[in-house]
């Protein structure tokens, strides 16, 4: 497996050109110093207090996400394609969007099965009709892609609703140039700093046409115990917008408020980090003690922007996934510059066979799993697993769809005998408002258990700081 | 801003004091301790400790014997405490956590911090840990966290309700201080002005870091009179009475300018501080230190319930 896999660093016996200032730097430092720097880097992250809570498990709350300090490396040219191909896709998931909660035009014309949109458990009834300010349903898209060959990409999933993992991007960035100030002074690599400002922008240009002064963005949290508070709060930090819970928000006539020493101040812009179904107990969950009730009702009515808005987990869905390259086509009139993975639909009685037929060697995964869970990966897995998983799909196989196993790329990393080839995926994060756009970087997960594919941190995974060079 | 942040903000505040409290109770008790038991003081000197802390119930129904170890158990490392200094970090912690976007770098860098020491002290051996370290370590820690907030902290509305925290709470914790003393001579007026009397008006100052200011202010023999003057009615003492409600009220009038619109809460203040400035300390021994301790330990309880009413929970003051 990690033979046939593509080597970002060597190309046979030579250093690729992105990496050739990194080659002589990771071979000539010395191990003490090594184990020094990374040191370094854990009390940093900790200092900082950029760790994932984990509840429940027993032990400290507060874990690190393993990072690693051998960077990831992409050329200019790389990277254009790469960003050429993101923003696509940003814009075409935001056109379906639209369209599906609209006329469903690419329904009608047949190229998306209607089942798969309408009677999708992440298609919401409740803003039907709704065109969001500049017609964005999704304003931050998180694309998760990962790499064969020195040209080919596959997207492995879409994130429409609240990717996370940003605060790591630049945090790791930061951490890299503490401690290696004189790397970046040989290479130039292009900034990612620029990203909360961006971010602010972004959600400035989408702010209600009923807002008619500087628009009050704030990010609503599900609170401090939740797994990714520390980025709610970090993002809140670098863009200077208030943090708030759903306590801190009421509905009172046409607008949405937040409750301040001064009184009530009125929100214009509510940047979610919570999931739709806690949105608002009046129109979703009724138990949710996260949303603001009446929240929906000055959102249908144009009194507050919901970035991401509600409903915008239709376009992200493991089944819809396989429809993107369409929507490239038929909304955008272009070609795809990013590719699928092939992948089979366990609902389809010829898929399946196949599917059951070859389960050691693909990677079946549950369309509404995530984060790792619920997924067989074939050539990994032991003829009791491959069995039990059988079971699983064939009681409800549309639940379920198949990819070939991929050979990910691996990327130098540094393990305890020193720098070796490790797995790694790449997800870069995409604003859309009233422009799209995104920063030349993003988060680089890594499976830091030799010749695993897995790269998520709750199952093993680190992450890397991922470097864009400028020409 | 936020109504639920500046709540974080005078909390983070009050539960840092509070440590600092705990771990100045904890040096009278160490202190008295030191002294030949005295026979006729109530019960004895740990016990006065935990009766000023306000947990002598929960410690009894825990520990049983307020022996050293136990009482310092409870009151450094006892997360079933809420009060313990253990406690009051991971709870000025979480706080902070909460606002972390309130909080500049350098303070929330204090509190983490703070929050990793107690832990590894907490898995240090015990015998390795003597009290005047534990002590020392929170007076430090605690230092290390205002000033912090001091020298970087915006000048804003948060940085007034982080100061109303801390005041109130300094005032309560004066008061409790104090309130040892009483415990402790209870049944033996006679003792009063004796060389243990002397003793223990000392270890308070000495616990209050105010024995060589007290020398410079007041100068000789350190009599009930003068002490109780110093602490509860001295303008120039950092921990009195007097320059805690005048620092609330402070913060409270700056709150007020800075909004335009003035409460009950900054009423209550203002007549807490001129209940204070025109008392002569006669008329305290004439009520007894111990009523008029409880009596003003309520007044400033009911401010701080105050301030929370009006400014946390938004009713019209």
């Amino acid at each position: 497996m990690t033979d046939q896999s593509f080597n970002e660093m060597y190309d046979g016996g030579a250093v690729r050109i992105p990496y050739s200032g990194l080659e002589a730097w990771a071979r000539d430092m010395p191990q003490d110093l090594r184990a020094m720097k990374q040191s370094e880097a854990e009390a940093l992250f900790r200092r900082i207090g950029i760790t994932f809570a984990v509840y429940g498990e027993g032990g400290s709350p507060d874990r690190l996400i393993p990072f690693d300090m051998f960077p990831r490396v992409f050329s200019a040219t790389e990277w254009a394609r790469l960003e050429r191909g993101i923003k696509q896709r940003a814009r075409a998931l935001n056109a379906f969007l639209v369209d599906v909660y609209g006329r469903g035009e690419i329904v009608r014309a047949g190229r998306v099965p209607a089942d798969l949109v309408y009677r999708n458990d992440a298609y919401e009834t409740a803003v039907c009709g709704i065109v969001p300010p500049k017609g964005v349903y999704s304003h931050i898209v998180g694309i998760d892609l990962v790499r064969t060959g020195p040209d080919q990409f596959y997207v492995l999933e879409d994130n429409c609703r609240t990717p996370s993992g940003v605060s790591y991007m630049l945090e790791n960035r930061e951490i890299m140039m503490r401690m290696f100030p004189h790397l970046f002074q040989q290479v130039r690599i292009a900034p990612v700093e620029t990203y909360p400002a961006m971010l602010k922008r972004t959600l400035d240009s989408v702010a209600p046409a009923k807002c008619n002064r500087e628009p009050r963005v704030v990010i609503l949290t599900p609170g401090h115990f939740n797994s990714a508070y520390y980025e709610h709060s970090f993002l809140a930090d670098m863009m200077g917008v208030e943090l708030v819970e759903g306590q801190d928000l009421f509905v009172e006539g046409d607008f949405c408020w937040v409750r301040t020493t001064e009184g009530p101040q009125k929100v214009d812009v509510i940047y979610r980090r919570v999931d739709d179904a806690f949105l608002d107990p009046l129109c979703f969950r009724p138990d949710s003690m996260l949303g603001v009730p009446g929240l929906m009702n000055v959102y249908r009515s144009g009194g507050v922007s919901i970035c991401s808005a509600p409903g915008a987990g239709v376009a992200d869905d493991k089944a819809i996934y396989t429809y993107v390259p369409e929507m490239v086509r038929f909304y955008l009139g272009e070609e795809p510059i990013l590719e699928n993975v092939p992948t089979l639909q366990c609902g389809k009685p010829d898929d399946l066979a196949h599917v059951l037929a070859h389960l050691d060697e693909l990677v079946v995964k549950e369309v509404h799993g995530s984060g790792g869970y619920g997924m067989l990966v074939g050539p990994k897995a032991s003829t009791s697993e491959i069995a039990a998983f059988r079971a699983k799909v064939q009681e409800r196989p549309e639940a379920y769809i198949a990819q070939p196993t991929l050979a990910l790329s691996a990327c130098p990393t540094f393990v305890a005998e020193g720098v070796a080839p490790r797995h790694v995926d790449l997800r870069p994060y995409c604003l859309v408002g009233e422009r799209v756009e995104l920063v030349p970087g993003g988060l680089t997960r890594v499976a830091l258990t030799e010749g695993s594919l897995v790269v998520n941190s709750s199952q093993g995974g680190g992450v890397k700081d991922t470097w864009v060079l400028v020409e | 801003m936020l109504s639920r942040t500046a709540e974080s903000l005078y909390w983070i505040a009050r539960h840092v004091e509070r440590a600092e409290t705990n771990a100045r109770l904890l040096e009278v008790g160490a202190r008295n301790a030191l002294l030949p038991n005295t026979g006729g003081g109530y019960r004895n000197e740990w016990d006065s400790v935990l009766l000023a802390s306000g947990t002598k119930a929960a410690f009894d129904a825990k520990f049983g014997a307020a022996v050293e170890r136990n009482v310092e158990t409870h009151l450094f490392f006892d997360r079933d405490n809420p009060g313990s200094v253990a406690s009051c970090i991971a709870t000025a912690r979480e706080n902070g956590r909460i606002v972390r976007t309130a909080l500049t770098s350098q303070v929330w860098d204090a509190l983490n911090t703070a929050f990793q020491e107690v832990q590894d002290i907490a898995r240090t051996e015990r015998s390795a840990l003597a009290t005047s370290d534990l002590v020392e370590w929170t007076l430090r820690t605690c230092a290390l966290i205002r000033g912090a907030g001091l020298a970087t902290q915006l000048r804003n509305d948060g940085y007034d309700f982080t100061n109303i925290g801390h005041y109130l709470e300094r005032a309560d914790s004066t008061a409790r201080l104090l309130d040892v003393k009483y415990y402790v001579l209870l049944p033996q007026v006679s003792m009063v002005g004796s060389g243990l009397d002397n003793y223990q008006w000392r270890s308070l100052l000495r616990a209050l870091s105010a024995q060589r200011a007290f020398n410079w202010v007041y100068g000789g023999e350190a009599t009930p009179k003068k002490i109780v003057d110093f602490l509860v009615l001295n303008r120039q003492a950092p921990r009195s009475l007097s320059t805690s409600v005048d620092g609330a009220l402070h913060h409270l009038e700056r709150l007020a300018r800075g909004y335009g619109k003035s409460t009950v809460a900054q009423t209550r203040a203002r007549a807490l501080v001129a209940d204070l400035s025109e008392l002569p300390v006669d008329d305290i021994f004439e009520e007894g230190l111990h009523e008029f301790l409880t009596r003003f330990i309520r007044s400033v309880a009911d401010l701080g319930e105050t301030v929370s009413t009006v400014y946390f929970r938004g009713e019209p003051g």
